[in-house]
């Protein structure tokens, strides 16, 4: 997995090395010298990579001071210390996947799948309920998207793919009440695994945030232990707004981790870094394609390494 | 209100001192702020690199009005270039005067294709036209269903194939339909996919191929980053579209992608979608979107208002006097109505960045400028030609005639002055300068 992860995420971020890009890479790992022009060409790859103005700034600051330290400045030196200045920001946080043994010590372990329109939630829990059941886990879905036309009907198509249960109620309804249902039937039925799928929202409408915040509560209502994770599918190819949707999410729902979607194209999701930086909030899962079994843990090593390029 | 006046001498002073044209230096500070924005809109950074460049050479060495600072004058001259680069004409779509438009909608998964459709078939049909929407997304699972809900929504008619697999003969037979319907319009939904996906963008040349649209629109999320720039290339190198579409405007993103998109394969945008009603779609008007990017407060109004409401030849004339330290009530009645002009203290103090919010909550009063003007409007002209012969009677007088007390028009014939004093001290510094700059303009 740990192989294919990165082969897939390489595959997906080389097809978009453009000529920019490869003399960007060349140069790094090419000069003798640091001087301006490499700095700079360390920050237009930063800076392509939807890092932020800010944020790359400052890690070529920390690559800066680094790099006075140290005797040898040879491209190899600067892509190390490159390398090592953006893992510790990936690093700094719990990076405690979620696999078996963590979803043991909960049941049912409750997770919330939240995120803006578009986002790529339905597809990442039928990729959940794939991962969870060749886990030989018990998996329930509650289908709580009951605003979007047509929801119920694509998540249906995911779980006969995973081959795990569901709960839907009709369009319209309230989805407090299809949250209510699913932990419930999962109390009943002793599922291991519940996964609540919510509509698109963007972050700005109050309403509809506030419609989370009680969805929550109705989790812990039925389950005490409930919600043990909620997850924010943020799509790989968001720019700066990445790091205000996941502020307002976090205000209102207390988010334990991000799934990070679409990372199979020529985006590369820089935005995580302000994300980690400034609200500690961990990857957990990256989305590589359309395929089932294309959702991956995150590797912060891997991402790093391929981000780079090297 | 000298605080005012005031600073605008001492901007004319530094205008004589260097800031008077826009230079090198003392737009740097600027020009790194406006990259800054343009980044945080995720306006692809080699675009904003250019694009600063280019207004850096376009802004070197022109005049700044004293009313304004160099910084504010490139934030003018950025927005300015903004809304030229996306130019300032509305993009209608292109309608077959006979026959079927047909228009096919394209882009990434997730940027809102499907909704999009629903809402553009819907704008189409309240125009009087008969539209078909046709559901070509035969991957997304119940993406065809999603459609046919919502074509049911707005009362559209939604074609698909049951269990086709072929968006090429989908869309074939739709078209067929249509003729034999009488219908005006198709609208293709096509499905999501990554511009690196050579199996999926050979599918849609195919599509394109076999009906001709009309009208190709690139759909894309507002919220997109860096990479617009490589998809957008992407899918028009591959089908050329004809336009774009701005999606989930509702948010906060700032949508810079469309400078970018607008930069690399120079097509216009046409609509924006900005809500989940069905009813929410608009034409792209692009003066909105600069501000939008630029988040400026209002510095281009500011600039624009002083420009508008200065009065090159009253200005000269004032300049003038000042000059010869001539300068006296008379010009300086003048100058208050030339503010007043502008609007209110308040909304001119509202307009400069960083200013606007604390000002919010001020009491700036106007009247401190009314008081100010009926005081002068209560001397004789002898009086105003020469302020020197106020003595304490005629202060009591014009005290009582402008309704003020005497310690008002005492405090403003300090102020006037100490005014004085200082345009004394700048003239015979800055002579032999200022006779270098031609039209240096005194508000």
């Amino acid at each position: 997995m740990f192989k294919n992860t990165f082969e897939k995420l390489k595959s997906g971020l080389s097809k978009t090395r453009n000529r920019i890009f490869n003399k960007i890479v060349e140069t790094i790992s090419g000069k003798a010298q640091i001087d301006e022009h490499t700095l700079e060409e360390i920050e237009e790859l930063l800076l392509s990579s939807d890092i932020g103005y800010d944020a790359t700034i400052q890690i070529i600051e920390r690559v800066r001071k680094e790099l006075t330290s140290e005797k040898e400045r040879s491209g190899e030196v600067i892509t190390k210390v490159l390398k090592q200045e953006l893992l510790k920001i990936l690093e700094n946080n719990d990076i405690k996947l979620l696999d078996k043994s963590e979803i043991n010590r909960y049941k049912p372990f409750v997770i919330l799948i939240v995120g803006v329109n578009g986002s790529g939630k339905t597809t990442t829990i039928g990729k959940l309920a794939y991962i969870f059941k060749n886990q030989g886990l018990n998996v329930i879905i509650g289908s709580a998207d009951t605003f979007r036309a047509a929801a119920n009907d694509q998540l249906e198509v995911w779980v006969k793919r995973a081959n795990v249960d569901m709960v839907h109620k009709t369009h319209g309804s309230d989805p407090s009440a299809v949250v209510y249902e699913t932990c419930e039937l999962a109390l009943k039925k002793q599922a291991d695994v519940v996964l609540i799928d919510t509509a698109g929202r963007l972050h700005t409408k109050t309403n509809l945030m506030d419609e989370l915040r009680k969805i929550k509560s109705v989790t812990k209502k039925v389950i005490e232990h409930a919600p043990n994770e909620i997850l924010l599918v943020l799509d790989g190819n968001t720019g700066q707004n990445g790091i205000v949707q996941t502020r307002e999410f976090q205000k209102y729902s207390d988010l334990t981790g991000l799934i990070i979607t679409k990372l199979d194209g020529t985006a590369k999701g820089g935005i995580i870094f302000q994300i980690a930086n400034e609200l500690q909030i961990p990857v957990k899962f990256i989305g590589v394609g359309e395929g089932i079994d294309d959702l991956q843990p995150f590797i912060a090593q891997d991402y790093v390494e391929a981000l780079i390029l090297k | 209100m000298f605080e005012i006046l005031n600073d605008k001498l001492e901007k004319a002073i530094k205008k004589i001192t260097g800031q008077g044209r826009i230079s090198e230096q003392n737009i740097s500070d600027t020009l790194r702020e406006i990259r800054r924005i343009l980044l945080d809109a995720d306006v692809n950074y080699k675009v904003a690199k250019d694009f600063i460049d280019n207004v850096k050479t376009k802004a070197i060495g022109r005049e700044v009005l004293n009313s304004v600072t160099p910084g504010q004058l490139i934030t003018k001259i950025i927005n300015d270039e903004l809304i030229s680069l996306m130019g300032s004409k509305v993009h209608e779509l292109s309608v077959n005067a006979s026959g079927i438009t047909k228009i096919m909608l394209v882009g990434l998964q997730g940027c809102g294709k499907t909704t999009f459709a629903a809402k553009l078939a819907n704008y189409l049909n309240k125009n009087n036209r008969k539209v078909l929407l046709v559901a070509a997304d035969i991957y997304r699972p119940a993406a065809i269903e999603q459609l046919r809900l919502l074509g049911k929504q707005v009362n559209i008619d939604v074609f698909s194939i049951n269990g086709s697999n072929n968006p090429v003969s989908i869309s074939e037979r739709a078209l067929e339909f249509a003729e034999e319907n009488n219908f005006n319009m198709i609208v293709i939904d096509t499905a999501g996919r990554l511009h690196i996906d050579e199996d999926l963008m050979t599918e849609i040349r195919n599509i394109k191929k076999s009906v001709n649209p009309n009208e190709i629109l690139f759909v894309v999320d507002s919220m997109i980053g860096q990479d617009a720039v490589n998809s957008a290339k992407a899918f028009n190198d591959a089908i050329e579209f004809d336009g774009v579409v701005l999606t989930k405007l509702d948010g906060d993103a700032k949508g810079g992608c469309a400078l970018s998109i607008k930069a690399v394969v120079d097509k216009p945008i046409k609509f924006i979608s900005t809500g989940e009603k069905l009813d929410m779609i608009e034409i792209f008007h692009p003066d909105r979107l600069a501000s939008r990017i630029l988040g400026k407060g209002d510095v281009v109004t500011f600039v624009e208002k002083a420009q508008e409401q200065f009065d090159d030849r009253e200005a000269e004339h004032l300049e003038k006097r000042l000059l010869s330290n001539q300068f006296d009530f008379n010009d300086f009645l003048k100058q208050i109505k030339m503010i007043k002009k502008m609007g209110s203290l308040k909304s001119l103090l509202g307009m400069i960045p960083g200013v606007g919010s604390a000002v919010k909550n001020m009491n700036v009063e106007d009247n401190q400028l009314v008081k100010v003007e009926s005081i002068v409007q209560s001397m004789t002209k002898k009086e105003r030609n020469n302020p020197k012969i106020l003595n304490g009677s005629r202060r009591l007088r014009i005290a009582r005639g402008s309704g003020n007390t005497i310690q008002d028009v005492n405090r403003l014939l300090k102020q006037f002055t100490e005014m004085q004093k200082m345009m004394k001290s700048f003239n015979t510094k800055g002579m032999n300068k200022f006779k270098n700059i031609k039209s240096i303009k005194y508000s």
